[in-house]
């Protein structure tokens, strides 16, 4: 990258160096972190503090409002929403990130393929829209269908399907990403940079991971956080088919959906875990701005 | 990323979550003669007999009828005959072979065409085509001719004695359609006739204007029903989509829709809704009941096709086979608990499998009514069943895990969380699965996820039966009613138990005339399923529905079409 070659004298200073430098400055950004750490703490750690069992039904407690023994009330069936947020939260934001981390690397690892070499570019594309037009829905209905018992078996209810939606999300949510990358990469490659790599004798396998993934790194960033939005919605309408998680395991997306008739009653339930789901979304989204802009050598405080 | 963007998905999250269940269907302007229905789930066909969606018959009612329907009190009334025939009036043969009915003089189809005895003749003749695949085929069971005898007045006959001949052609599963209409759409080819199925033309109060399948229904007044002055409503329009809560919403609260249908909604908020006070709630308590179904067969995945197979026996459950396993799940469920948390006053608690009417109802089960897992625990202890460390009972490397599925809804879900909280307390560990309800209840062979298949350990489900005689529902857990591949699965014995007594009691009851004997036969039937647990039932369910206080007329009835009376509704 041009910035790497020293043109005033000054001390060396690495690239992750630099980024963090840029990003610091980015004021949103910071905020995206510290509320993102915010809650992935609370959420991982809530439970030492609040030890509630997110399971347990407690009849005498039924739609209870804000009490000490429920922070936040409890549901229709007396379970605790607090207890029962930290728990969706371990699911949704595990599910939302390892979906969203399978579908970067496929994406990424085709967009970048198609982009580099002309061969491909054809094959991989037509591939990319052949994904493109399947109809998702029926698709995840026949991969689960078929597979949810081999998983179940192997791995238990809860392990399995895990497997299984983070795989299912990963692999039909890639195509925009690939596409995006895709159109990077080829305006990339024409760059005279490239060129001037491929002059002193650089291998390809380097300039692709040396010199074009860090200037693509920003729509990667950009669909990444997309993603972990877009793996939390797609998880919730799973669960919501009956396809999902089972209807006793809390995610975020399956608390804000059996909360939406108690709205009126129980206003929390549907409030804590929406919140949650937009503050996470929200903040990974301006982690992924900042980032951009501190990966963007252009834009980037020399 | 512009900070544009990550607003709108924010708001896009915050709305479209929290709401995504609410109907945004416009609301259409309620006119004083205009009557707007919600059923939740939509509706696909008007043929009632290529259908056997509720919510199909019931669109299809208001159109085509029977020759008698069932009363709110599960009486029968003449709709296009004459009179109920009886034994009496002569209308029932002495040796109970043939019922005649005479039909009402003077009855047109809303085409102007005049009904007769040979559209009865036809209608029978449509459904029990053999290629047909009619869902009523039930209602004509043991029939061997039906025949006009002139254009007023039909027989049929049946190939025993049939002490309850009123299977065919009363209540809204098997109503009259024009011979004219349909004489081309028999067998085979009754599914391609989709003009006809999609717009049947009928004598009752409505007529089809427009259908669009899975949608909507526009309906006008048949200028020609029979009784002047009658429907009151010019015109009508059937909607569907959306879910039990917001159908619910859609009358009670907002107004939006006059009617709205089956509404399983949990208590709480069905009162919130009703304090809007812009409609009521309307129950029935017919013959459903919420049940525990419990596989007798093997459903291990690794059986592959032989999964829950009945196989003549030979494919038992690993531990749902041992009564004292059965037994010991049905004493550990608080039902009373499951009725205030999910139904309120739309249940009852019941421990049978045939709760109605009151003389079918046995009265041997009631012990099951208070839970007693100490009982349970003993009983689980005396079979050999011991607790591991994990809390879970063994026996001989079997594990007490059960994996518990049922149809995606709220209160149903909230039932599956509470009945594994009361297993786990004796030692059961339980996995819930819930299936979107087209699927479950689809019906579809190809699925493996459908109510029929099971492959599962338990399932919960409603079921129930039209009118008021019990002969078909209690016929349908005899052993060659075993779902399988021979009959695309659509075997109603679905626990897939047999029992010798009980096939003997069914041929029993088809030739016992109604009376204390029939009763006896039903009870010991219903006792037998129960005291087995084949069939754990959990909740006498009522039919619950919604309609705006400015409606008039109304009148629930549990036993068949709640729109069976539409023509007296008015405001």
């Amino acid at each position: 990258m041009p910035t790497e070659i020293p043109d005033t004298p000054r001390t060396h200073r690495s690239l992750w160096m630099d980024v963090w430098l840029t990003f610091r400055q980015h004021t949103g950004a910071l905020i995206g972190v510290g509320v993102f750490a915010t809650i992935v703490l609370a959420v991982f750690l809530g439970p030492f503090v609040h030890g509630v069992d997110p399971q347990y039904l407690d009849l005498q407690a039924r739609n209870q409002g804000v009490s000490f023994a429920h922070p936040l009330g409890t549901d229709n069936l007396g379970r605790d929403t607090l207890a029962q947020v930290f728990a969706g939260g371990r699911i949704s934001l595990a599910v939302g990130f390892a979906a969203m981390f399978l579908s970067l690397v496929l994406g990424t690892a085709v967009g970048t393929l198609a982009g580099y070499f002309r061969r491909l570019d054809g094959p991989l594309m037509r591939f990319t829209d052949l994904f493109l037009a399947l109809p998702l829905l029926p698709l995840l209905l026949v991969i689960i269908m078929l597979f949810r018992d081999t998983l179940r078996n192997a791995f238990g209810p809860e392990t399995g399907i895990f497997f299984l939606i983070v795989f299912v999300i990963g692999i039909t949510s890639w195509m925009q990403t690939a596409r995006i990358v895709r159109g990077e990469v080829l305006a990339i490659k024409e760059r005279e940079f490239i060129t001037a790599a491929r002059s002193i004798g650089t291998r390809e396998r380097r300039i692709v991971s040396r010199h074009i993934l860090p200037n693509a790194l920003s729509p990667i960033m950009v669909s990444a956080t997309l993603g972990i939005a877009n793996a939390i919605i797609t998880e919730s309408a799973l669960s919501f088919l009956g396809l999902g998680f089972p209807p006793d395991f809390p995610t975020w997306g399956r608390l804000l959906f059996d909360g939406a008739n108690f709205i009126t009653i129980t206003p929390a339930r549907v409030l804590w875990p929406g919140l949650a789901i937009s503050l996470t979304v929200l903040s990974v989204n301006y982690i992924g701005d900042g980032l951009r802009d501190a990966l963007d050598p252009r834009l980037r405080d020399t | 990323m512009n900070l544009r963007h990550t607003l709108s998905v924010l708001a896009v999250l915050v709305f479209v979550a929290a709401f995504a269940r609410g109907n945004s269907e416009p609301a259409s302007q309620v006119q004083d003669r205009h009557l707007n229905i919600l059923y939740w789930q939509a509706v696909s066909i008007l043929n009632p007999y290529l259908s056997g969606g509720t919510k199909d018959i019931e669109a299809a009612s208001m159109v085509v009828e029977p020759l008698a329907h069932y009363d709110e009190n599960g009486g029968m009334v003449p709709v296009l005959a004459a009179e109920i025939p009886t034994l009496e009036n002569g209308g029932v043969a002495k040796d109970l072979r043939s019922v005649t009915w005479k039909l009402k003089p003077d009855i047109t189809w809303s085409d102007g065409t005049p009904l007769t005895a040979h559209d009865v003749a036809f209608s029978g003749a449509y459904c029990r085509h053999e290629e047909a695949g009619c869902a009523a085929l039930a209602s004509f069971a043991d029939v061997s001719a039906i025949e006009a005898l002139d254009d007023h007045t039909v027989r049929i006959t049946f190939k025993v004695a049939k002490p309850w001949p009123y299977g065919p052609f009363v209540g809204s599963l098997s109503p009259i359609i024009q011979r004219q209409q349909f004489q081309d759409c028999l067998g085979a080819r009754a599914q391609e006739c989709t003009d006809q199925n999609f717009g049947p033309i009928g004598t009752g109060p409505f007529k089809v204007d427009e259908f669009r399948a899975n949608d909507v229904i526009n309906y006008s007044a048949n200028a020609r029903f029979r009784e002047p002055g009658k429907p009151w409503f010019r015109t009508a329009t059937f909607k569907g989509g959306g879910d039990a809560a917001s159908a619910a919403r859609a009358v009670l609260e907002t107004g939006e829709y006059d009617y709205a249908w089956n509404l399983q909604v949990e208590p709480e908020v069905l009162e919130r809704m009703v304090a809007a006070r812009r409609g009521e709630l309307l129950m029935g308590f017919g013959s459903q009941v919420e049940r525990l179904i419990v596989n007798q067969t093997n459903d291990d995945s690794s059986l592959g096709d032989q999964r829950s197979l009945y196989l003549d026996g030979t494919n038992p459950h690993p531990f749902l086979s041992d009564p004292a396993v059965r037994r010991a799940l049905s004493l550990a469920i608080d039902r009373q608990v499951l009725v205030e948390v999910g139904y309120g006053a739309a249940g009852r608690t019941t421990c049978n499998v045939l709760p109605a009417p009151a003389a079918y109802a046995s009265a041997a089960n009631e012990a099951c009514k208070t839970p007693d897992p100490v009982e349970a625990n003993r009983l689980l202890d005396e079979a050999g069943w011991a607790r591991g460390g994990d809390g879970v009972r063994t026996r001989d490397g079997v594990r007490l895990s059960i994996l518990y599925q049922t149809s995606t809804n709220s209160v149903r879900q909230g039932t599956q969380a509470l009945i594994k909280q009361m297993w786990e307390a004796i030692g059961v560990e339980t996995e819930l699965r819930n299936i979107d309800a087209a699927v479950f209840f689809g019906a579809d062979p190809a699925s493996p996820d459908t109510f029929q298949k099971f492959y599962a350990d338990i399932e919960m489900y409603t079921n129930n039966f039209q009118g008021t005689d019990p002969e078909v529902y209690m016929a349908g857990w005899a052993c060659d009613q075993n779902p399988g591949p021979h009959n695309q699965w659509l075997g109603t014995n679905i626990p897939r138990g047999c029992s010798d007594e009980y096939d003997a009691l069914v041929e029993q009851f088809s030739v016992t005339p109604p009376g204390e004997d029939r009763f006896r036969i039903a009870k010991r039937m219903n006792d037998i399923i129960v005291q087995n647990q084949f069939v754990i039932p959990l909740i006498w369910r009522a039919t619950v529905s919604a309609q705006s206080s400015s409606l008039k007329g109304v009148r629930m009835n549990p036993w068949d079409s709640e729109l069976w009376n539409i023509a007296d509704w008015h405001r």
